[in-house]
Formats: structure tokens, sequence, C-alpha cells
């Protein structure tokens, strides 16, 4: 089963390494945000499993898009990516697979 | 006190042809679900790179990353204009922040580089990225321990975004000490790099791991001769 994933990060050779990365793996597909407005405009047009947090996101942003995407799919799992696009990108996704 | 222990042929491994590396905790394809992490300590890879291979540059964000090498030479690059080839006796930290790019190359054709990476969770998000290594005396850590990162500015060791410790000993024979943590609610995770020791009355060879918390001090004794690194790290 495919596992659509939303990334929002305000970096944007970071962000692209991401979507590269998740975008390389079976049955996993991202796209990508800079900016919050886009994540909340992508979010209400497809359906998404997760929301990766990448850097630069503040608290207030953060607080926002969770509302946002909690309002419209109560079960979406939002987690945050340490590392930039890094080792650990399989397993957050994979954690919050499990979860 | 509670403990955890990681038996060095239980660590996940891969080998990548010019990389050869041993995960204690969950990293890239190696996942196991019961190590993730121990507390803000979430990567200790042993890595080892052929001679002129490496990692090409590749951008990192919001965490500590901690080079120690062991044997070998290491060449860094970043995209904050640092180069520098560190090797034995030197620590290096990238503490990624906002983001930062780099690049990890053996420097010598001939002969392979061990290193150990390890990447500790940031006390804060986004902060000014920053790049720092520093050399230490091995006869400063000869039955005692060596403080070679720590949470703060100007105090010993290079000094990471978490409160965080790290020491090295090379202990002779039947050396015994204790470690009194730093900080309370703190564990530490101890790695053998070198002989046997029992900690906690838990015998322990080389690159086996364990992390020790609820409790404030650990005693140590080296049954053989022996290098440990302690990784004092909060648990949440």
């Amino acid at each position: 089963m495919q596992v659509n994933i939303l990334v929002i990060g305000r970096h944007t050779e970071i962000l692209e390494v991401i979507l590269r990365l998740i975008n390389g793996e079976p049955n996993w597909q991202a796209v990508g945000a800079l900016a919050d407005d886009k994540a909340i405009e992508l979010f209400e047009q497809q359906r998404f499993d997760i929301v990766l947090i990448g850097g630069g996101i503040n608290d207030e942003s953060m607080g926002t898009l969770t509302d946002r995407f909690k309002a419209k799919n109560p079960l979406i799992k939002i987690i945050k990516h340490y590392g930039g696009g890094s080792g650990l990108l399989f397993n957050e996704i994979q954690e919050a697979l499990n979860q | 006190m509670q403990t955890v222990i990681h038996k060095a042929n239980s660590r996940g491994h891969a080998n990548h042809g010019w990389l050869d590396t041993n995960h204690t905790f969950s990293f890239a394809h190696y996942y196991d679900p019961t190590r993730v992490h121990f507390g803000m300590l979430r990567v200790l890879n042993d890595d080892v790179v052929d001679g002129g291979k490496g990692f090409g540059t590749h951008p990192h964000d919001n965490m500590e990353i901690i080079s120690i090498p062991l044997s070998g030479d290491l060449e860094h690059k970043d995209s904050m204009g640092n180069t520098a080839v560190i090797q034995e006796n030197d620590i290096q930290i990238l503490s990624a922040g906002t983001g930062i790019y780099h690049s990890e190359y053996n420097k010598n054709k001939d002969k392979k580089v061990n290193f150990l990476q390890i990447w500790v969770f940031p006390k804060v998000r986004d902060i000014k990225p920053r790049y720092d290594q520093k050399t230490f005396k091995p006869e400063d850590r000869v039955n005692k321990l060596q403080v070679v990162v720590s949470p703060s500015e100007g105090s010993e060791g290079v000094w990471i975004n978490q409160d965080a410790w790290f020491s090295l000993g090379n202990f002779k024979k039947d050396f015994q000490t204790e470690y009194s943590f730093n900080l309370k609610g703190n564990g530490v995770y101890a790695f053998v790099l070198e002989g046997e020791v029992t900690i906690q009355n838990q015998k322990l060879t080389k690159r086996d791991g364990m992390g020790v918390w609820d409790i404030d001090s650990i005693g140590i004794k080296a049954d053989t001769d022996a290098q440990v690194l302690l990784m004092e790290v909060p648990m949440n």
C-alpha cells in the first residue's frame, strides 16, 4: 500500500534531498512545501498518511499547521524530522507507520 | 537503577563496499523498534571507510554530530568554509542547526579510517550552525576520565547544544573508578573501545554498549587494559 507523505521545511535544498530520498523508497510518495500556506493547500487537495516537519518551522507555525491538519484528519501522524535528509529519515517514517 | 545492554555482535551491520558500518541504534535501513535511541543519544555508528572513499557532500540540520576518529585520517569540508583533517585524539563537532552541507573522506588512499559517528538530539532546534574540533592529550586520560564534550562554551572539551558530557578513559588492568553524573536525571551510555571492563557488575567487551539510568553514579573496573567512551545525556 502506498504511503503518502507531506514534507514541510524552510530550507530548499534540504527539502529537495528529503523528497528525493523518500521517493526513492518503494511505496512511499512525498510532496513538499516550503511555506505554510502551500502545505495547507496540498493537505486540502490530497490524502496524506504522514506529515514530516523539517527544519525551520517555529512553534507558531507548528501549532497552526497541526490544528489545520488534525481538523481535517484527526488520525494524521505528524512527526518532526531531525538530521536534514539523513540516515534517520527511513527510521522516523517507519516508526510513525508502526504507531 | 535501570540498564540496557547492547552486545557488539547484536548491532545492525551494513557493508556498502567502501563503507563497513555497525549501528548500535537504528539507522538508515537498519530499524529495530527496541533500539532507536538512548535518551537524547540517537546514533552511534562505528564506521570503517576504505582508502580515498567517503561521504560526498550532503546536508544536515538539527542534530549535534560528534566524530571521534579511532584510526586513520578523516577529511572534513563544509558549507561554512571549514576544511580540516581529524585523526586519533581529535574530537570534531558539527552543530547542524538550521542547516549545513558537509563531506567526509578518508584522507589516505592506502589505509582505512575507523571513526565513531555519534548524533545527539539538539536541546534547541534551528540554532546557527557551528563547527569545532579539538585535539586531546592521550596521557590525560590514563587511569582517569577525560572530558571531551560538554554543554557549555569555555568548559572542558568541545561544546554542543545539549546537556551532554562525553568522557574518554584509558584504563590499566584492575584500575577502578567511579563516574558521577553531572546532571540529575541524565543517563550514561558506556561504549567499550578496547579491552574488557565491568560496569555495575556487568562484564563488557570490545564494542559492547551499556546504558545506565535512574542512578547518580556508576562504578567502572578494567578487567584488562581497556579504553572506554562514556556518553552522559538527558533521558528525555
